[in-house]
């Protein structure tokens, strides 16, 4: 029997009152792929996201990591189950510095949040990981600077921090380069070409921009309205008729 | 922004010291509060030594025990975003168990011990209940669970009246220690015969400070940032594996257990525990405003906030008395500064100190600091 995917979603389904946000979604995700979930806008990628991450608690169907059903568990429970999720919409510490963000998700991933009688200013481990992880995306001049005060694509930045400090088995980075302008781009996508490169992570990566979809994913898996339409390679997938009328039609309209 | 840049450069971590350990390495980081704060301090300390008479050290003892109190309620209102009302329930069952257990079985250190130490566990217990069952929903209806139970509590305590002696409360004897007849030592220091009073005042003091510096070691750990955390941004906390209900309710039991000890040393400093002195709504507002005058999120508020409000509410009327002597004969002025009339100028004083420093004392005085 071959082993447990990283992830496994399995007749994944959202209701809400009449409307079906995502339906009846399954999925394996292996460790060491990149998949990229495309479609347009309102097909549910977010909403999958937020069923799996546990944000959303589902109507019907199972999340798996590594084989273990975690369909009612809390967020904060699947978070240590190895799952890490960036936000579409910057979700930070707004008045804490920007390494007392990074810091928060290092010590979650150290199990330190219970220490009572530590001073937290002399975790010198804990300290020297964030200002690595800072480092990493360039952040670590911005270090006292809360993110209030940060330029939106810095915030994009620490929020992609974040997440890599959680030191996740399967990442899940939602439109990681939505509003950043262009010269900005390359370091977010750099960071995910990295995590990728270093093996066995899980990465999934809601995405709207086709080029950088076609330069990063192993896989593209498509929704639309809330149904997985297409799954596979990605040059087969983008060359589909499906896709071509369901997503890159809506795209180019757009653009 | 070379501001900024420049505190980019300066490392926290480097200060050390036994004072900066002591203080968790959260240190005043304002001149004007670090001296406003060492005179407090200094004061308190010497009280028994520089004022004559118990009235003053009956406020340096009412002022420790609400240091203490404010400080616990700002843990779960500055630190950890949650509004609750039911603190002084806390505070009452501190005081009513030194009461009931002094009574009941006489003025010695064990009933002092026993009455203590149930009150702490009924407290963890109750703070454990409400958290866990209420934590989960939205923040106004556990406002709104708090203060029902906080009401209950009030009610039943004046109900129960053959334990708690209803609404005449409770006096009782305490241990031989701390009477005012015991004497210590044969000779008087610095022209000041230490009895009983005496150390059961340093007893309170230096309580207060242990748990003060506790506190703050609390707010200033790990655990602590978390609930700073939670406070900002609830959501992402738990999305970064923080149980956002276990550290709260945590934070509630931290919380309960500081104001339980308070109300303990305020029945022991009192000789009595009754609805008014710890159950009071009354005393509940109090707190609100000691918290918000000195700094939400800085238990050094705490400090600044209780001595000011415990000093206006024992001075204010005595200063208003003679300000409406002395402007005896000039129309309408001596009504309005009429000792009858201090709360409204109590409340006057909130408001000004609302508007002039909406970050409290604290958060003025830290927001000023030289670069």
């Amino acid at each position: 029997m071959l082993p447990a995917p990283a992830l496994e979603t399995r007749g994944l389904t959202v209701r809400f009152g009449g409307h079906v946000a995502v339906n009846d979604v399954s999925c394996r995700f292996t460790s060491g792929t990149l998949t990229a979930i495309v479609g347009p806008n309102g097909a549910g990628k977010t909403t999958y996201f937020n069923l799996i991450s546990g944000q959303l608690r589902a109507s019907a169907g199972q999340v798996l990591v590594e084989g273990a059903d975690v369909t009612n568990l809390a967020p904060s429970a699947r978070a240590k189950r190895g799952l890490g999720r960036a936000f579409q919409l910057t979700n930070l510490f707004p008045h804490l510095t920007a390494l007392e963000n990074v810091r928060l998700a290092v010590q979650s991933r150290a199990e330190a949040g219970w220490s009572f009688l530590s001073i937290w200013n002399s975790r010198r481990d804990l300290i020297e990981k964030a200002e690595a992880v800072l480092e990493r995306v360039r952040l670590e001049d911005q270090r006292n600077v809360p993110p209030s005060a940060l330029s939106h694509g810095d915030q994009r930045k620490l929020e992609v921090a974040l997440l890599i400090a959680m030191e996740p088995k399967v990442f899940m980075f939602d439109e990681p380069t939505a509003g950043m302008s262009v010269d900005e781009m390359p370091t977010v996508l750099e960071l995910i070409h990295d995590i990728k490169q270093r093996g066995d992570a899980t990465v999934l990566l809601v995405e709207h921009k086709m080029d950088v979809v076609r330069s990063l994913a192993d896989r593209i898996v498509v929704l639309h309205n809330g149904t997985l339409v297409a799954d596979g390679e990605p040059a087969t997938v983008i060359a589909s008729p499906v896709v071509q009328e369901a997503y890159l039609g809506l795209e180019a309209s757009d653009g | 922004m070379t501001r900024i840049s420049n505190s980019a450069k300066f490392d926290e971590t480097r200060r050390q010291g036994p004072a900066i350990w002591l203080l968790s390495s959260d240190t005043p980081r304002s001149l004007l509060l670090s001296l406003i704060l060492i005179g407090i301090v200094a004061c308190l300390f010497a009280a028994p030594f520089v004022f004559s008479g118990s009235q003053p050290l009956s406020t340096a003892a009412k002022i420790c025990v609400f240091v203490l109190l404010v400080a616990s309620y700002d843990l779960l209102l500055g630190y950890t975003g949650i509004v609750s009302f039911a603190h002084t329930m806390f505070f009452g069952i501190g005081g009513y168990g030194i009461a009931i257990a002094l009574e009941r079985l006489g003025a010695s250190w064990e009933s002092v011990a026993i009455g203590l130490v149930s009150a702490l566990a009924l407290s963890a217990v109750l703070a454990a209940i409400i958290g866990l069952l209420s934590l989960r929903v939205r923040a106004i209806f556990f406002s709104m669970i708090t203060l029902a139970v906080a009401s209950a509590a009030a009610v039943l305590a004046s109900q129960l009246s053959t334990i708690t002696g209803g609404e005449d409360g409770l006096s009782f004897q305490l241990p031989a220690e701390l009477r005012p007849a015991f004497r210590p030592l044969a000779d008087p220091i610095l022209g000041v015969t230490i009895n009983g009073r005496i150390l059961a005042y340093y007893l309170i003091f230096v309580v207060t400070v242990v748990i003060f510096l506790i506190l703050l070691r609390i707010v200033n750990s790990p655990f602590g940032r978390v609930l700073q955390a939670i406070r900002e941004n609830e959501f992402r906390a738990e999305a970064l594996g923080y149980r956002v209900v276990a550290y709260r309710t945590a934070a509630s039991v931290i919380s309960a257990l500081a104001a339980t000890v308070a109300g303990a040393l305020m029945a022991l400093w009192l000789r009595y525990n009754g609805p008014d002195t710890t159950l009071s709504f009354s005393i509940m507002i109090d707190i609100l405003l000691m918290v918000v005058i000195g700094g939400m999120g800085t238990l050094y508020g705490a400090i600044i906030g209780a001595t000011l409000f415990v000093l206006a509410q024992s001075y204010l009327q005595i200063l208003m008395g003679l300000g409406s002597t002395a402007l005896a004969g000039i129309p309408l002025l001596p009504d309005l500064i009429h000792p009858d009339r201090w709360l409204l100028w109590l409340g006057a004083l909130f408001i000004v100190s609302v508007y002039a420093f909406p970050g409290g004392i604290v958060g003025h005085l830290r927001r000023n600091r030289s670069p």
